[in-house]
C-alpha cells in the first residue's frame, strides 16, 4: 500500500477575472481593427479607381489601340499582350515548377545539397523583380537574341514566379499523407506510378491554387518588362511569341506618366480591367480547387 | 525453437535493422511456415513492425533505415543486389495499421494494383473475387463507384485487404490491422484472417495478446529488438519457455 497522496492546499490566488476578460476584449478589438483597416483601404482604392475608370470603360476602350488622342485610345494591344504573356508564363512555369517540386519532395536525397537548393529557392522568391528584368534582358533578349518579344517577356516572368510555384507545389506534395504512398508501394507500384496516380492527384488542388496566385502576381508585374523593353507603342495585335508587345500594367504606367487629365482617366480604366482580370483568375483558382476536391 | 516444416514461406537469417546508430531489430533468425498465421507480439518499440516491414522491403522507403542480414523467399535473398523491391511487394502484400484506402472509388481501389501490374483478364470479375475474398462484396456491390472514404473503418480495412489480395500475393503482412477498429469490426477482420489461411501465409503484428492467441498458429515474442521466443501459439501461451515471455503474456509489463 502506498501512502495517500497529499492534496494541494493553501496558497493565495488573485484571479482578477474582470481584468483578464478586459484584456481579451481589447485583443479582440485590435484584431477586428486590423481586418477593417485592410478591407477599408481596399474599398477606398476600388471606389476611387472605379469613379474615374468607369467613365472611360466602353467597348471602344477595350478594342482600340493606344493613341495620342485620348478619345480614341484603348487597351486592345495591352489586353492581347497580357493574354499572350500570361498563357506562355503558365505553360512554362507550371511544368517546371511541379517538376522541380516533385523532384525535391519525392526523389532528392535528404542531404546538404538538397537543403542548399531549398534555401536558395526560398531566397529567389524574395529577389526584387527588377533583378529578373536585368537577367531577362541579358539572357533572353540579348544572348538568345529573342529581342523584345512576347517570349522573352514570358520567360522572364516565368523565372520570376518559378520559386513561388515550386514552394507552393512542394507544400501541396508534402501534404499528401505518407500512408497513401505506402499503400501504393505496398501493391508493387513504382515511384512514378505512385506519383502519377496518388501523389499528384491529391496535391493538384494545392498546386493549382499556388500556381494561379503566382500568375496573378505576374500579371501585375511592370518593372521586369520595362527592363526588357516592353515599354513601346504597339498598335497591332501580337500574332506570334516573337512579336513585340505591351501589357496592361505597362500601358497603365505609360498613361499615368502623361500630364493630361484625360490620360489619368484612361489609366484608371486600365486599372479596373486589370483588377477584373485578377479577380477572374483568383475565382478560377477557387473553382478549380473545389472541382478537384469534390472529385476526390 | 520452431518446428521445421517442409514448406517454408519465408526465412530470416541474421536480420538486423538500424535507424542511424540505434538498432531496432538485432540479429533475428526465424522461419515462417507456409499457409500458417504467425503473430509477432511484444511491447511498443520492440521492433515487431520494423521486422515485418523487412519482409517486403518497405523499410527501403525510410531513408535512415539500414537492413543487414538475409530474408529468403523462394530460395532467393530479398536483399540481394539484383532484386527489385517493386517485384517483391507484389508477391508479399501488406495491410497497414490505419486503413489507408485511396481517395478513389471502391472499384478503383481494388483495380489499381491490377492495372499497374498489367492485369490482362477481366478486371471487373477479379475485383469482385477480391472483394468476396475479403468478405466485403455483399456490403459494397451496389455502390462500387462510391468513394472508398465513405466506408466505415472496418469496411475500409477489409477493402485494403481486398486490394492486397487482388494482385495474388503469396504472403500477406498485417501491421496491427485491427488496432484502429472497434470490437465488432475487429472480430470480422479476425474471422477473415482465419479464412485466408487456406490460400495465404499471413504474418500479423499485434499488441493485443488475446488476438495473437485467437488467430495465430505460431507466435514470436520480441523484446528490445531481439527475438526472445518463437513457438506454437498454444505452447507459448500455456507454457512459455522464457521468464520474460511469461511476464509479458501474463500482463506484468508491456
Amino acid at each position: 500500500m502506498s501512502p495517500a497522496p497529499i492534496a494541494p492546499r493553501g496558497g493565495r490566488f488573485e484571479p482578477r477575472i474582470a481584468h483578464r476578460q478586459r484584456v481579451g476584449r481589447v485583443f479582440h478589438g485590435l484584431c477586428l481593427g486590423a481586418v477593417v483597416f485592410g478591407m477599408l483601404s481596399l474599398v477606398v482604392l476600388i471606389v476611387d479607381v472605379s469613379a474615374d475608370g468607369l467613365q472611360v470603360l466602353s467597348l471602344d476602350f477595350l478594342t482600340n489601340y493606344a493613341s495620342r488622342i485620348p478619345d480614341r485610345a484603348g487597351i486592345r494591344a495591352a489586353i492581347l499582350g497580357s493574354l499572350w504573356v500570361m498563357s506562355l508564363v503558365a505553360v512554362i512555369a507550371f511544368p517546371l515548377g511541379v517538376g522541380a517540386a516533385v523532384y525535391l519532395e519525392e526523389y532528392a536525397p535528404k542531404n546538404r545539397l538538397t537543403r542548399l537548393l531549398q534555401t536558395n529557392i526560398a531566397n529567389l522568391a524574395g529577389v526584387p523583380s527588377i533583378v529578373y528584368g536585368i537577367l531577362g534582358l541579358a539572357v533572353f533578349v540579348r544572348f538568345f537574341a529573342l529581342g523584345r518579344s512576347v517570349l522573352a517577356g514570358a520567360l522572364t516572368l516565368a523565372l520570376l514566379i518559378l520559386p513561388v510555384v515550386i514552394i507552393a507545389a512542394q507544400e501541396a506534395v508534402r501534404a499528401v499523407p505518407g500512408s497513401l504512398r505506402e499503400a501504393s508501394y505496398g501493391l508493387g507500384a513504382t515511384r512514378w506510378q505512385t506519383i502519377r496516380h496518388h501523389v499528384l492527384p491529391v496535391a493538384m488542388p494545392g498546386i493549382l491554387t499556388g500556381t494561379i496566385l503566382a500568375l496573378s502576381r505576374a500579371i501585375g508585374e511592370t518593372a521586369p518588362l520595362i527592363m526588357i523593353g516592353a515599354l513601346t507603342f504597339i498598335a497591332f495585335d501580337p500574332a506570334s511569341p516573337l512579336d513585340a508587345f505591351t501589357v496592361l500594367p505597362i500601358q497603365i504606367y505609360n498613361w499615368v506618366s502623361l500630364p493630361r487629365q484625360e490620360f489619368q482617366l484612361l489609366a484608371a480604366g486600365g486599372i479596373v480591367v486589370l483588377l477584373a482580370a485578377l479577380l477572374l483568375m483568383n475565382a478560377t483558382a477557387i473553382l478549380l480547387r473545389n472541382k478537384y476536391r469534390n472529385e476526390l | 525453437m520452431t518446428t521445421p516444416t517442409a514448406d517454408t514461406a519465408l526465412e530470416a537469417r541474421g536480420l538486423s535493422v538500424h535507424y542511424g546508430d540505434t538498432a531496432a531489430v538485432r540479429d533475428i533468425s526465424l522461419t515462417i511456415p507456409k499457409n500458417r498465421i504467425v503473430a509477432f507480439i511484444g511491447p511498443s518499440g520492440c521492433g515487431k513492425s520494423t521486422l515485418l516491414r523487412c519482409f517486403n522491403r518497405m523499410n527501403d522507403l525510410i531513408p535512415a533505415a539500414r537492413v543487414s542480414g538475409e530474408v529468403l523467399f523462394r530460395g532467393q535473398n530479398l536483399y540481394a543486389e539484383r532484386v527489385d523491391p517493386v517485384e517483391v511487394r507484389r508477391q508479399i502484400g501488406m495491410v497497414f495499421q490505419k486503413p489507408n484506402p485511396f481517395p478513389k472509388s471502391i472499384f478503383e481501389n481494388v483495380a489499381f494494383g491490377l492495372r499497374i501490374n498489367g492485369f490482362k483478364d477481366d478486371l471487373a470479375e477479379r475485383v469482385e473475387q477480391s472483394l468476396r475474398a475479403a468478405a466485403l462484396w455483399d456490403e459494397v456491390k451496389d455502390r462500387l463507384d462510391d468513394n472508398a472514404l465513405g466506408l466505415s473503418g472496418g469496411q475500409q480495412q477489409r477493402l485494403c485487404i481486398a486490394r492486397a489480395l487482388a494482385v495474388e500475393p503469396e504472403i500477406l503482412l498485417m501491421d496491427e490491422p485491427a488496432s484502429a477498429l472497434d470490437p465488432m469490426a475487429t472480430s470480422r477482420i479476425e474471422d477473415l484472417i482465419g479464412d485466408l489461411k487456406r490460400h495465404y501465409t499471413i504474418i500479423i503484428v499485434t499488441h493485443n495478446m488475446q488476438q495473437a492467441a485467437r488467430v495465430s498458429d505460431q507466435t514470436a515474442f520480441l523484446y528490445i529488438g531481439e527475438l526472445i521466443e518463437y513457438s506454437d501459439t498454444e505452447r507459448m501461451f500455456t507454457n512459455p519457455e522464457h521468464e520474460r515471455t511469461e511476464a509479458y503474456i501474463t500482463g506484468r509489463f508491456g
